[in-house]
């Protein structure tokens, strides 16, 4: 089913993607942060995006754990990397905003704290399946669904560390025009996700039709 | 993998790039328009309503001249970024897909001729 | 055979070997006053340390610790083939996850008994002026730290690689555990204590041993079994 989606996904999530910055130029512009405040059009979603992977990458890895499904497990790898993908953009794209807007490049922001040690997590998930050697699918499961089960304790932990210091919140309530494009994007993202997640869970099915063949040329 | 679907991809792709590359001259050209729209803003002229608490932000007029970097090489960079991320993890995942398939073939061929001996 | 009598055997057991050799618990002491020292170059700067190092070096000498603790505890027992003895004998997997939990948090326990003075010593850091919260902190801490750790350093004794993905997968894991117990411990270090605030992090503590120890629960059957 997701093979299918593909092209279409693909096509939808580059044209919306592609047009987002007429969206964007259009949307009023924000009195206090200026011209940079722009990025958060592709930051947010991106955000959002990677989030939403994590918890898919959770949910297929407890599938997986418990309901021993192969496929599970191609989608749990699939949406692990996406994880890492977009965080990777959350993570360049907010210390740009934060450069211009702030004037330094990190500033143990909450949100961006709690980002960086999810993508952490689901780094440390892709060194386990590809230097563990054999078995480490499960293991990296189990992984995933701690590093799930975890996004709660960090947020908290992180928001509580630092509102003793003054507190950097950087999501400005959305007039109208801005929400256009806000959503926009959004949708753009998450067409672009599932695409790509069709796509490397087709490299998934790939490596795994792969290994059986070569087990049946040992026989 | 078949060369329909190589020549499909790269056509998608060619198509995105040059849409990106349209859209950093858009920036380029709203940042210009935007600079000539500060002067009016910052008199309060957008009834835009703002703001979540930000103590350690200091607004972009109050910070001593030196400090304050134009912002649109920021924006395009972190636009640019965001596009060169994105493709290229797609092609990353083509490359891969394109290797499986090629050695899938090859394995497949000797698994037939090991089964007709 | 019952759940609790499975823990407590597996956990004696532990601790009769190592009460014999000793090793893992003077080597890991050891290692974990050296930490503290190779921090105090670090941090102390004319003769005082900076603020909340104390704090600091105190957790990250128990993690530090605690990572070594784990591998060699399961060394032990993938060495002479303990675990999957364990995992073939009729006891339930959930209870031998139990027993080896005990086990390495009293190994912490011990450790922490020389850490906590010698941090409070060198540093001029009066730890112990709240005895009762100090200590929750430190045991919901440790209860934390270890509960996914020995999960974790189970489910690797069978890797290649296991000796550096251990602090790999853990660290980002246990992260809210050594937020919450620095920022805790600098609570009570203050010159007018914190008390309110330490309360909620050894709250949030208590919380997240709960929700890692349940899942720990969960997932130690199927990790460990093929």
């Amino acid at each position: 089913m997701l093979n299918r989606l593909f092209m279409p996904l693909l096509v939808t999530g580059g044209l919306l993607f592609a047009s987002a910055p007429f969206m964007i130029a259009r949307a009023p512009y924000e009195s206090t942060m200026g011209l940079i405040q722009k990025v958060f059009y592709f930051h947010v979603p991106s955000a959002m995006v990677m989030f939403a992977s994590a918890f898919v990458c959770g949910i297929a890895s407890a599938m997986f754990l418990f309901g021993k499904r192969r496929g599970s497990d191609m989608v749990a790898a699939a949406a692990a990397e996406l994880t890492v993908v977009f965080g990777v953009i959350v993570l360049v794209t907010g210390p740009i905003w934060a450069r211009k807007a702030w004037g330094v490049w990190w500033q143990w922001d909450a949100r961006l704290t709690s980002s960086l040690i999810l993508w952490m997590i689901f780094v440390a998930y892709l060194l386990l399946r590809r230097f563990g050697g054999y078995g480490s699918e499960k293991l990296a499961a189990g992984v995933a669904l701690f590093g799930m089960a975890n996004v709660p304790f960090v947020y908290w932990s992180v928001n509580v560390w630092r509102t003793l210091h003054p507190k950097t919140t950087v999501v400005p309530s959305l007039g109208p025009g801005m929400r256009d494009a806000f959503w926009w994007c959004v949708v753009a993202f998450v067409a672009l996700y599932v695409a790509l997640l069709a796509a490397r869970v087709r490299l998934e099915r790939g490596r795994l039709s792969l290994e059986e063949l070569y087990l049946a040329l040992d026989e | 993998m078949t060369d329909r679907h190589t020549r499909r991809t790269l056509i998608l792709l060619t198509v995105l790039a040059m849409v990106g590359l349209l859209q950093l001259t858009i920036t380029a050209s709203t940042e210009s328009a935007a600079t000539d729209a500060i002067g009016g803003a910052s008199g309060g002229a957008r009834a835009q309503p703002q703001q979540a608490a930000q103590d350690e932000f200091v607004p972009i007029g109050e910070l001593p001249p030196e400090e304050q970097l134009p912002a649109a090489p920021l924006l395009v960079t972190a636009y640019a970024f965001v596009w060169v991320a994105l493709i290229g993890y797609l092609w990353s995942i083509w490359r891969r897909v394109g290797r499986v398939e090629i050695e899938l073939a090859e394995v497949g061929r000797r698994l037939r001729k090991a089964q007709e001996r | 055979m019952a759940f609790a009598r499975v823990a407590w055997l597996i956990m004696r057991k532990d601790l009769t070997v190592e009460a014999r050799s000793r090793d893992i618990l003077y080597t890991t002491a050891f290692f974990a006053a050296s930490c503290v020292l190779v921090f105090a170059f670090a941090f102390v700067r004319d003769g005082r340390a900076l603020d909340d190092a104390a704090a600091g070096i105190l957790w990250i000498a128990i993690a530090f610790a605690g990572t070594l603790g784990l591998g060699r505890g399961f060394e032990r027992e993938r060495s002479n083939e303990t675990l999957r003895a364990l995992l073939l004998a009729p006891a339930p997997r959930p209870a031998i996850y139990v027993g080896k939990l005990l086990s390495i948090v009293a190994l912490l326990a011990a450790i922490e008994c020389v850490l906590v003075p010698l941090v409070s010593l060198m540093f001029q850091a009066p730890l112990l002026r709240h005895p009762v919260l100090m200590l929750a902190l430190l045991a919901s801490g440790t209860v934390g730290f270890a509960a996914v750790g020995t999960l974790f350093a189970a489910m690797l004794t069978g890797a290649r690689t296991r000796d550096v993905l251990l602090p790999v997968l853990l660290y980002p894991i246990t992260i809210p555990v050594i937020i919450a117990g620095v920022r805790g411990t600098a609570a009570l270090l203050q010159v007018d204590a914190d008390l309110d605030m330490a309360r909620a992090w050894i709250g949030m503590l208590v919380f997240f041993d709960t929700v890692f120890i349940t899942l720990a629960l969960w997932t130690f059957e199927p990790l460990m079994t093929d």
